[in-house]
């Protein structure tokens, strides 16, 4: 018991670390909700231009891409969350006192998902409220389902983000780059905006193996229909279970090798 | 007991050996002194120590606990201050000092931080962000992070290194008095020749990855004819006197 207690008190620590960053800067907290905003304006106004012009096959359309475009974000903004709290430790040079308190590796990924989660929420509202008032568009319609989905696209953002902070560790501060674009780079993949038989037959296995695509087809198929398509949650899931055992494998590989190297020390310079 | 025990440590990176199997062991409330040239092996010692670096063969314990199997035992009970390793810049010294409490599973945090504040004269630096601090506030501040959990073995890594002379001098005099009334182990890695002779009861030489000579600081006046521990680190930076008997 003490030691769930304490171990508790050690995740809380780091993510009062970075709360306490986020309480000091209004344009950190700006930032957070700024791209996801300026998503749902562009998309929201391409999309209701296409409604008008279309009709009614318009609307159902509109209504696939303002909802791509919300739960795409909770995906990114995970992702980059997560990451982002592991490069602020380099950048301040705190990672020597961190990696020497009783921190374990484990607990810190559970803050920085802590962190991801409440990044996520503070990004990702303003956003949502917008899509309502601007569009109409409820993204609560869907139900519970939304539960699931956001949850998966959760996931997914998590082990790829533990893949980016896997090669960080790798090959220190210049892989952070992909902080920013590892998942942007897998948006043509994901059936964010269409589905995944419009992808060419080669690169469609690709799309199948991310559980994103499975998520996106079973949200159009909620919105068409208003049933929940169990087959693509299930692959979702399934999928995300895969990946975050090999994204948290491929951590520890990289996080012991990084203290046989000595770049728990080195790796902001 | 030895609070501290490093047998046969070595470390390599490919064709550098950084440290060539060194053995020492530091009983309790014991200050010893890792004194050393540039790239001896001083900085990549105290990182395996600490469970940072993993040798590429020996043993560390640290009280009593094997550092490759139970590391997290034993890193709850020690603490570590460098220059070298900041602490948040946009955090105020009370954040910080708070993060630590947590992450050490410190009681009554703010009672802690008071009596840190209370005991470094931190008071007017509680509000003040990190990133804003002189080196000398800053080198408190981080004292006081290494001593948040009342550790009971302190590795200082150049703990008065850019420091002036007053504040120097600030610093070893609270590192004396903490010593003395915790019964605190300290391995102290220092290029200040007087900062060691005065804290140190045990001084450990380090050359191009290994310990060249050891001794309390009298000891290795008497063996190198010297009158400070200054002329006995260029003696044995230059091979001079009995350690090229030994070499």
């Amino acid at each position: 018991m003490l030691g769930i207690y304490a171990s508790a008190r050690r995740i809380w620590g780091l993510m009062y670390r970075h709360i306490s960053l986020y309480r000091a800067s209004w344009p950190r907290l700006l930032e957070l909700a700024y791209w996801p905003t300026l998503q749902v304006c562009i998309w929201g106004f391409t999309a209701s231009f296409f409604a008008a012009r279309l009709g009614s096959p318009g609307m159902v359309a509109a209504g696939g891409l303002l909802g791509g475009v919300l739960l795409w974000e909770v995906a990114l903004r995970t992702q980059m969350g997560l990451a982002m709290g592991f490069l602020e430790e380099i950048w301040s040079r705190n990672l020597g006192h961190v990696f020497v308190s009783p921190l374990r590796p484990l607990e810190l990924v559970a803050a920085l998902v802590g962190m991801s989660a409440l990044r996520l929420l503070v990004g990702l509202i303003p956003a949502v409220l917008l899509a309502w008032a601007l569009y109409a568009f409820n993204i609560f319609s869907l139900g519970l389902v939304l539960i699931p989905f956001v949850l998966n696209l959760m996931a997914m953002g998590w082990w790829v983000s533990l893949g980016v902070i896997s090669l960080i560790l790798r090959h220190g501060a210049g892989a952070e780059a992909l902080a920013w674009s590892v998942l942007f780079g897998l948006t043509p993949f994901s059936a964010v905006f269409y589905p995944v038989s419009v992808l060419p037959a080669s690169v469609r296995p690709i799309a199948l193996a991310l559980p994103s695509s499975h998520v996106f087809e079973g949200m159009r198929a909620a919105m068409a229909t208003g049933a929940v398509a169990w087959d693509h949650l299930a692959w979702a899931t399934g999928l995300n279970i895969v990946w975050l055992l090999a994204g948290g494998v491929l951590f520890a590989q990289q996080f012991r090798a990084a203290r046989h190297r000595g770049a728990l020390l080195s790796i902001g310079e | 007991m030895d609070v501290i025990a490093a047998d046969s440590l070595t470390k390599r990176y490919g064709a550098t050996l950084a440290v060539d199997g060194i053995s020492f062991s530091v009983p309790q409330g014991e200050t010893v002194g890792l004194l050393g040239g540039n790239g001896a092996g001083k900085t990549t010692t105290i990182a395996m120590l600490l469970g940072l670096l993993i040798p590429t063969s020996g043993s560390v314990h640290m009280l009593g606990h094997d550092m490759a199997k139970d590391r997290f035992a034993a890193l709850a009970r020690m603490n570590f201050s460098s220059p070298y390793v900041s602490l948040p810049h946009r955090l105020t010294v009370e954040q910080n000092l708070r993060v630590y409490c947590h992450l050490y599973n410190v009681p009554h945090a703010t009672r802690r931080i008071g009596e840190l504040a209370d005991e470094l004269d931190l008071h007017g630096l509680l509000k003040r962000m990190a990133g804003e601090l002189s080196a000398g506030q800053k080198t408190r501040v981080a004292l006081a992070k290494s001593l948040i959990n009342k550790p009971d073995v302190l590795l200082l890594d150049e703990p008065t290194a850019s420091l002036d002379p007053d504040t120097g001098d600030l610093v070893r005099t609270w590192l004396e008095r903490y010593r003395a009334a915790s019964g605190c182990t300290i391995l102290l890695a220092s290029h200040n020749m007087p900062e060691v002779e005065r804290l140190c009861s045990t001084v450990l030489m380090m050359k191009q990855g290994r310990i060249v000579d050891r001794g309390t600081p009298a000891d290795l006046l008497a063996r190198y004819g010297r009158e400070n521990l200054e002329e006995v680190f260029l003696d044995i930076a230059r091979n001079r006197g009995a350690v090229a008997e030994a070499l």
